[in-house]
């Protein structure tokens, strides 16, 4: 039925197939649609976030997909800025994944500012001081650096392609992809740093404050690093999820392992980094606030386990793996080694996000915990439902990987 | 104040803040803008369409 739609020479499943496949999808945005309706209408009492819980669930996610993300400007910087070819046959996989991070994050923002009808004041009223305003500014600016970026692949649809201008804009504006891949660059390296700066500059949390260089704490560049040191491998993992389910191969070896290999070496010279970094907080900030380590785990639900499972089983562990041959070589190894270094850089985000306000920092204070209404899941699940529809409807439409008829050519009838 | 930013000041902090910005809207602007100049262009015939070639 709308196999015209369908890219020449790839193999898809029936519309009554796909029609299945995004029904679940399709659930989770119905559930996340009722809770934002009741979010806006009734307002924030539809969540369990507080004064102590300002930034909960939904930032957890935010900044956990904006790091997921990452792939795309990283990706994109290896591709049109230092030239890497082979990564033109993952490249259009790593914009979409990161369209969908970063729209589904903003999306998301418009809900948990309370009142998305004033959501313009801090464009207007920028307090340029506030590491917060330069997220806001870098991410809106960057997802139309990724649309931009989208735009040229929705352009290649069989059927878009036949109206000539339409093809003309696409091809024009990817002769310029350098431009925009060099823009998005610098707004990701500065709204990724920020968003670990907004954590670091926080000097009455022990938990969260460090030290830094000029103005930036080192969460600034640590966040930057272990952004680029997991977005490939989210990419990866996306891959070979489209490749298990579609029974293909869609993305030659070569690319893979060079994102991987890329994707270990980042991130083992990030947990040498943040190994120093623990290592100066747990001498340096938490003595001089009169605290000591264990003191932030004496009580409450959060154990020094997620430190422990952060830096040896998420971020070590998945690094030497992407460092061997062998292991980034297996494509089991290679795909445990992306889920544990894609859910260290969530384990951190949560860290600073939860457990930081969870620590009481008064002598009077006591440990707080959280649990998200069934609200916040909602509308964090409907994030997760719509990359999967955005992702499957490009896959489906677009030539979403170029490399696809070459790796699978279609027998001759 | 500027039509820009509502609280706007003359100095320094404030300058590189959104004098960044503006330099990132620029170049995404005058992107689109060379790419609608350019297909308008080939559009009315006065620019060869180029064969595009991964």
């Amino acid at each position: 039925m709308d196999s015209p739609l369908l890219p020449y020479g790839v193999k898809r499943c029936t519309p009554g197939a796909f029609f299945l496949w995004t029904l679940p999808w399709l659930a989770l945005l119905a559930w996340g649609g009722l809770a934002a309706v009741l979010c806006l209408w009734k307002g924030l009492n539809q969540t369990h976030m507080s004064n102590v819980f300002a930034f909960a669930l939904w930032i957890v996610f935010d900044l956990a997909i904006i790091g997921l993300g990452a792939g795309a400007f990283f990706t994109g910087f290896l591709t049109y800025i230092v030239g890497r070819k082979e990564l033109k046959s993952i490249i259009n996989t790593a914009v979409v994944i990161g369209f969908i991070c970063y729209s589904g994050a903003i999306a998301m923002l418009g809900i948990d500012i309370g009142q998305p009808i004033r959501g313009w004041f801090i464009f207007w009223h920028a307090n340029i001081h506030s590491m917060l305003v330069e997220v806001s500014f870098c991410i809106t600016c960057y997802l139309i650096v990724l649309t931009i970026e989208f735009v040229p692949l929705i352009l290649e649809n069989r059927q878009i392609r036949k109206v000539r201008e339409l093809r003309l804009v696409g091809h024009n504006l990817h002769e310029i992809m350098a431009v925009f891949a060099a823009t998005g660059t610098f707004l990701s390296f500065f709204h990724q740093g920020s968003l670990g700066g907004m954590f670091g500059v926080m000097y009455a949390r022990p938990f969260a404050a460090r030290e830094g260089f000029y103005i930036w704490p080192w969460t600034f560049f640590l966040f930057v690093l272990s952004a680029i040191a997991c977005g490939p491998c989210f990419t990866i993992l996306c891959t070979k999820l489209t490749e298990f389910l579609s029974r293909k191969k869609l993305v030659p070896d070569d690319a893979i392992q060079f994102l991987a290999k890329m994707s270990g070496w980042l991130l083992a010279l990030y947990m040498v980094l943040k190994t120093f970094d623990y290592l100066g907080w747990i001498y340096g900030i938490v003595p001089r606030a009169g605290l000591t380590f264990m003191d932030f785990f004496n009580e409450g639900p959060y154990g020094v386990w997620i430190i422990v499972a952060e830096m040896v089983f998420c971020g070590f562990l998945p690094a030497i793996i992407l460092l061997t041959p062998a292991g980034r070589k297996s494509q089991g190894w290679l795909i445990f080694a992306s889920l544990l270094n894609c859910a260290g850089i969530v384990l951190n985000r949560f860290l600073f996000i939860i457990v930081t306000p969870a620590i009481p920092v008064m002598p009077f204070d006591r440990f707080r915990s959280y649990l998200p209404t069934w609200q916040e899941w909602g509308i964090g699940m409907a994030v997760v439902g719509y990359g999967f529809l955005v992702f499957s409807l490009a896959y489906r439409y677009l030539p979403m990987f170029p490399k696809e008829t070459e790796l699978n050519p279609l027998p001759v009838e | 104040m500027t039509p820009f930013s509502f609280e706007w000041q003359w100095n320094i902090e404030y300058v590189i803040f959104f004098g960044l910005l503006y330099i990132a809207l620029g170049l995404i602007g005058g992107g689109i803008t060379f790419v609608a100049i350019k297909t308008a262009l080939q559009v009315f015939g006065f620019m060869r369409e180029r064969d595009f070639h991964d």
